[in-house]
């Protein structure tokens, strides 16, 4: 436990993941985490079930052109489900291009989680109305934003927990390196939540590192390193939820690394038959996180086959509503490039905006001859 | 190094203070002033910062605001990031110039982006300072004209003051600025003392005449502005000297107005000239005087080499003959009719 006199030996992460259900949503008996509750189970099982819907329609947006680019979280439901539902809403959340599941779980606006990867602008959401930092793209950056939060929130006694996901591409990158000393140092109140999808873009694990896994990093910080099954929603949520519970008192950060597969290619723009094989997918499809926890619940009889129906057709008209919302985009204003560069334009800002105003000006005259 | 309270009673009795102790005073004014400023960074808090330029403040502040972090520059910024993102103003300190490149990343994908990301909900009120330029004798690495990765990065703002009296004011403006500033501190002046004001009204963005001339505009910055007015006081013309302070953004109309009335502009700076700063000035001095113009704009700058070691960079600084060399150049009307006469 995080919050037991620190020992090397209870930084390491255990001979196997940690899991509460199996593949065919059996629980597992003996690990010393509880099973969360029912409401919990069930909470875990609807946002997973409204988030893989969302994600196939973000694809056929895309197919369908309506997306400049979409990288898909197809397979890693359990991973950003299980860790935003442990998350409280004091508590900050610091995504990837990757995790639009967790952002729609979060509760952020569809149509706003689509903003960037639509190209309408860089982010689509008020990070401060539901503690959502934006997406981010440089990999492992974001780690070090999720400390520093997390820290000021220490500084000001706020009850207050940083989460940040990351990849296993991002392990590799220095700002990983930097923010697990940073956060182990100043005892900050993060969770470091790696989904290790088995590739970054086209590169395998194996070509990443050489430790016995990611969570073995942690003990190099003095940050105690957990591995957990990323397809098993219940798993992960309860670990995250320690995470967060030890953070919030004071037990400093914890690295999580969750065992997930990307069933997708990296984005539409990948070709995945280049570097992985049919049956290495296939293998992952019967793992599948959704249908694990929906046998798990329908075996204890907590899905009836009606709700199961409710439950799809409301993510079948969460789908069509997001259609149809995609479809009446606006195009933003030209000016807003101007707008937001500093707190007030420069003079400078002020005269390109003119200049660009005139051109636009121009093209519009001489597109309507009067 | 004297103490804080030395150098409030200094500030306050209208002695002369150094740079340094002007910097110094500013961070302690502004830690009193406001419980959300914070200072951080490599050896900051027990030793004082390697320049001295922290001396004091942790034992004034306390180690929660004023605190060394891990040694790792991309950290530090990273870091300030998430706590501007929490409502702090954070004022971290690069050691050298050349150490401040680990955190280029996150300066120019996140500092100088974030407002423009999120259309203004996240603003980051974070001042980054940084010991910038040579002639101190220092080894490789600590001797980094790097202004111009900076001000080629929209978002961000960069600020250098050439004397003790403006870093006391522009540092005071840089932290209370919402936009990221990149605070350069000339290091040679370190050591440069004259009376200092702490109340002195100065904007964070306008630059200053130094000396007015109506012959030719000597346009330059941080540790050059000093050997720029030796040359400018050596020159039997009149040389007008402008302190730009501002580099990004720049001010257009102080420069402009000054090259409209002389006709004639030199840039002077540390930094190599391709691409330099200087070559910014020139262009926009060209596009915006072109018509009062008497000769080219010129560039007094290093030379386009790597910062040479210690036993050379005499060689590399511009000094006052360049300087006066590049005056020489700008096609004074005698030159003219000394080549209609020959002709």
């Amino acid at each position: 436990m995080a919050t037991s006199p620190m020992t090397p030996e209870c930084l390491l992460p255990g001979p196997t993941p940690v899991a509460l259900l199996d593949a065919a949503g059996q629980a597992i008996p003996g690990d010393s985490l509880d099973m969360p509750g029912d409401q919990v189970l069930l909470a875990l099982y609807r946002m997973m079930v409204l988030g893989r819907r969302f994600d196939t329609q973000a694809i056929a947006l895309t197919k369908q052109g309506r997306l400049a680019v979409y990288p898909s979280a197809r397979g890693q439901e359990a991973c950003q489900v299980g860790a935003v539902a442990a998350l409280r809403p004091q508590d900050w959340l610091f995504p990837t291009y990757r995790d639009s599941i967790a952002l729609v779980a979060r509760g952020v606006d569809p149509v706003q989680v689509l903003t960037l990867l639509r190209g309408e602008w860089h982010s689509g959401y008020d990070p401060y109305d539901l503690r959502v930092a934006p997406q981010c793209t440089p990999l492992a950056t974001n780690t070090l934003h999720a400390v520093g939060m997390a820290r000021a929130a220490a500084i000001k006694g706020e009850d207050m927990v940083a989460l940040v996901m990351l990849g296993d591409g991002a392990t590799s990158e220095g700002d990983t390196h930097e923010a697990l000393n940073f956060a182990a140092v100043w005892k900050a109140p993060v969770v470091f939540l790696v989904q290790n999808n088995g590739y970054a873009i086209s590169v395998p694990l194996a070509k990443q590192t050489a430790a016995p896994s990611l969570a073995h990093k942690g003990i190099g910080y003095g940050v105690p390193g957990t591995l957990v099954d990323g397809n098993d929603a219940a798993a992960v949520y309860a670990v995250v939820r320690r995470a967060v519970t030890a953070a919030a008192a004071g037990a400093g950060p914890a690295l999580i690394e969750a065992l997930t597969y990307r069933v997708e290619a990296h984005t539409n723009a990948d070709d995945a038959t280049r570097y992985r094989s049919r049956e290495e997918v296939d293998s992952w499809l019967a793992r599948d996180p959704v249908t694990r926890l929906g046998e798990h619940l329908g075996r204890r009889g907590l899905l009836a086959a009606a709700a199961v129906a409710a439950l799809e057709a409301q993510a079948e008209a969460e789908a069509a509503a997001l259609r149809q919302r995609m479809n009446s985009g606006t195009r933003p204003d030209p000016a807003d490039l101007f707008r937001y560069v500093y707190a007030k334009r420069t003079p400078e800002l002020r005269r390109q905006q003119h200049e660009l105003a005139a051109e636009l000006a121009d093209l519009e005259e001489a597109g309507n001859p009067s | 190094m004297t103490t804080t309270a030395e150098q409030d009673r200094a500030l306050a009795a209208g002695q002369a203070v150094t740079m340094a102790g002007a910097l110094n005073q500013a961070l302690s004014d502004a830690l009193s002033e406001d419980d959300t400023v914070l200072v951080f960074g490599e050896d900051v808090a027990t030793l004082g910062g390697v320049f001295r330029i922290t001396s004091g403040l942790a034992e004034a502040f306390g180690q929660t605001r004023v605190f060394d972090t891990p040694l790792a520059e991309s950290g530090i910024v990273g870091t300030a990031i998430g706590m501007a993102m929490n409502g702090l103003r954070p004022v971290v300190e690069m050691q050298f110039d050349a150490f401040a490149y680990p955190a280029f990343e996150q300066i120019t994908s996140h500092l100088a982006k974030l407002r423009n990301r999120t259309r203004g909900r996240v603003e980051l009120p974070i001042v980054i300072r940084i010991p910038y330029g040579g002639g101190i004798g220092g080894v490789e690495h600590h001797c980094d004209s790097s202004e111009a990765y900076y001000t080629h990065t929209p978002g961000l703002r960069v600020v250098t003051p050439g004397t003790p009296a403006d870093a006391y004011v522009l540092l005071r403006q840089a932290i209370k600025s919402p936009d990221p500033v990149i605070f350069l501190e000339p290091k040679r002046r370190y050591w440069s003392s004259e009376v200092v004001s702490a109340q002195a009204d100065v904007p964070l963005d306008r630059a200053v005449v130094r000396r007015s001339g109506s012959d030719v505009t000597l346009i330059t910055y941080g540790g050059a502005l000093a050997t720029t007015l030796e040359a400018a006081e050596a020159d039997d013309r009149s040389a007008e000297v402008i302190d730009l302070r501002s580099l990004a953004p720049f001010d257009d109309e102080t420069v402009i107005a000054s090259v409209k009335r002389t006709g004639r502009a030199i840039v002077v700076h540390e930094a190599s000239r391709f691409c330099g700063y200087g070559a910014e000035v020139a262009a926009r001095v060209s596009e915006q005087c072109f018509h009062y113009l008497e000769a080219p704009v010129l560039r007094v700058a290093g030379f386009d080499i790597p910062y040479p070691p210690p036993s050379l960079e005499e060689y590399h600084l511009p000094n006052v003959d360049r300087i006066l060399a590049a005056i020489d150049r700008l096609q004074w009307r005698e030159t003219a009719s000394v080549v209609q006469a020959a002709g």
